[in-house]
């Protein structure tokens, strides 16, 4: 798999670390209750399809990056910095 | 129609002429009492356990595809008990334990063969590890034997003992281990439970479950609505899209799992070697081929087939442990659709759903466990309360911390 890097270009899936669903960017606060860190924590959708997922460019510039990724045929639909994901959803960073 | 050498022998000499289909092709009845989805290992070991050990026979398994077709036909047929975990060991030796019997059970030759495992160890903290283990195996009335260097030198004398990162200094052996003819496991049980009377329905996609108030009566299929008091979900790397269907996630990732075998060669490796530290294992089959796998691609995936990287580590582990298999060709490769969980064992309770049950999570160690995973699904599904050895696999395990993580990596499926 390449992965087109936005601001490195197109690099090798094995220069990345993967860590899963992007909703692990939406950690619950910390008053949210032990069902919603229990969800946060534990439980995913694991769709066969479109699949939005966290990968650390390890061997790079160590960003993190929301890939949209198709897991039933690993085609690659979008990548955007984590950062601005983030950003995008309220968070300082 | 029961299998026999004296069966063999007349047959032999009639020309083959009395030979039977080894299963029915049923039509799909609008009910039955227990319904089963998927018939893969656990699927079908369920429905024969259901009717041989707890006399219902008024069941039908549904398969999407042909029975066999997803990770029964697609491992490296590894059978063992060396966890370490009080929640896994006693489940996976009273599994090897009908490993030991299946033949009889079933009348049919799954070519289960106890050539032993080692897992090897390369320093003092592996060797304590190993010992550990070893330990823990032995309370569960599981066999396991320490062996030094010298030890696992007169068995496989060609490894690298020497290798400068991972020199070998002894290893973990489980003379009971050993493999079994994957194939031949799903045959057995369909033509088995087949036998006692059950349905195996293939080209029979489960769509949606009928739930009326909680309940769940039965299930939406290709070949139109079936209706069961229980329906039990048996379809490991489908788990979270089925169980979707019933309004369940789960705490599963679905993997993309490689395996390898080369060209057939003579007789050279005894039994099963794993090789952790090198994310390697490797066995040979009894038609010659060398038989090995090692890691997850670590990513989720549906598409049962892997990338390049994972294969060129899995061929680095193996030239680093043996040397001499550098000029074996690769005969073929593939992939399966693993549901790694997020302690990374495996599930075998009831749902949230009254009447809907599952049977999951069981990463890239199932195959092993079929026997006693068909016994304690058929017990849930029989008498309403887990089996003593599977009491630990709940699906709310994760909800009240008493998760059963071999490997200690946390809730990271890609790390178990
Ligand atoms: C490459 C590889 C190597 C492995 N090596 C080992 C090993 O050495 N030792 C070991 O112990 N384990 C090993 N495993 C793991 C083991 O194969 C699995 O854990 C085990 O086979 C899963 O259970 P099963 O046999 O019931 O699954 P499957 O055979 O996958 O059965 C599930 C069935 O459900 C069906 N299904 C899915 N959705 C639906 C639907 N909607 N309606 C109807 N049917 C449906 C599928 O078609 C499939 O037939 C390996 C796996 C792989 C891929």
């Amino acid at each position: 798999m390449i992965i087109p890097h936005p601001l490195l270009g197109p690099r090798d899936a094995s220069e990345f670390v993967y860590l899963g669903d992007a909703s692990l960017i939406d950690r619950p606060a910390p008053e949210a209750g032990i069902d919603a860190f229990h969800d946060y924590v534990y439980q995913r959708d694991n769709p066969a399809g479109a699949h939005r997922e966290l990968w650390f460019h390890e061997h790079g510039d160590r960003s993190w990056l929301v890939v949209t990724r198709n897991t039933l045929t690993h085609e690659i639909l979008a990548v955007e910095l984590a950062k601005d994901v983030a950003r995008r959803r309220g968070r300082g960073r | 129609m029961t299998y026999s050498a004296w069966r063999i022998f007349t047959e032999g000499l009639t020309g083959n002429r009395g030979w039977k289909r080894a299963w029915r092709d049923p039509e799909p009845r609008s009910d039955y009492e227990v319904v089963i989805v998927g018939a893969g290992g656990h699927g079908l070991a369920s429905a024969f356990c259901l009717a041989k050990e707890f006399g219902i026979t008024n069941v039908a398994v549904l398969e999407k595809g042909w029975l066999g077709s997803g990770n029964i036909g697609r491992n490296t047929t590894i059978i063992r008990s060396n966890y370490l975990l009080p929640g896994n060991e006693p489940f996976y030796e009273f599994s090897l334990k009908l490993w030991e019997r299946l033949e009889e059970d079933t009348n049919y030759n799954s070519m289960v063969s106890q050539r032993g495992i080692i897992n090897l160890f390369h320093n003092d903290a592996g060797r304590d590890a190993a010992r550990r283990r070893g330990n823990a195996m032995m309370l569960a009335g599981a066999d396991a034997v320490l062996l030094d260097r010298e030890g696992v030198r007169a068995q496989y004398p060609f490894l690298d003992f020497d290798n400068a990162r991972f020199p070998i200094r002894g290893g973990l052996y489980q003379p009971r281990a050993g493999t079994a003819r994957h194939d031949a496991v799903a045959w057995g049980y369909a033509r088995g439970a087949d036998r006692h009377g059950v349905d195996i329905v293939q080209n029979c996609e489960v769509t949606g479950f009928r739930i009326e108030a909680g309940r769940c009566t039965g299930v939406e299929t290709t070949r139109g609505t079936i209706g069961a008091k229980k329906v039990a979900v048996c379809v490991a790397g489908s788990s979270s899209r089925v169980m979707a269907m019933a309004g369940l996630r789960l705490p599963i990732e679905s993997h993309v799992l490689q395996a390898f075998v080369s060209e057939g060669l003579k007789p050279v490796i005894p039994g099963v070697i794993t090789y952790g530290a090198g994310h390697f294992y490797i066995s040979q089959s009894d038609k010659g081929g060398l038989v090995f796998g090692g890691d997850i691609d670590g990513y989720n995936s549906y598409a049962q087939r892997g990338n390049l990287p994972m294969v060129e580590d899995v061929c680095e582990g193996g030239m680093a442990l043996m040397p001499m298999i550098g000029r074996a060709k690769l005969l073929r490769m593939w992939g399966g659709v693993m549901d790694m969980s997020m302690d990374g064992s495996p599930i075998i309770d009831k749902t949230p759903v009254d009447g809907l049950y599952f049977n999951g999570g069981w990463c890239y160690g199932g195959f092993k466990a079929t026997p006693a995973s068909g016994w304690c699904t058929a017990h849930l599904l029989a008498t309403g309360a887990p089996h003593p050895t599977a009491a630990a696999y709940r699906l709310d395990r994760f909800r009240s911390g008493r998760v059963i993580d071999e490997t200690g990596a946390g809730a990271q499926p890609n790390r178990h």
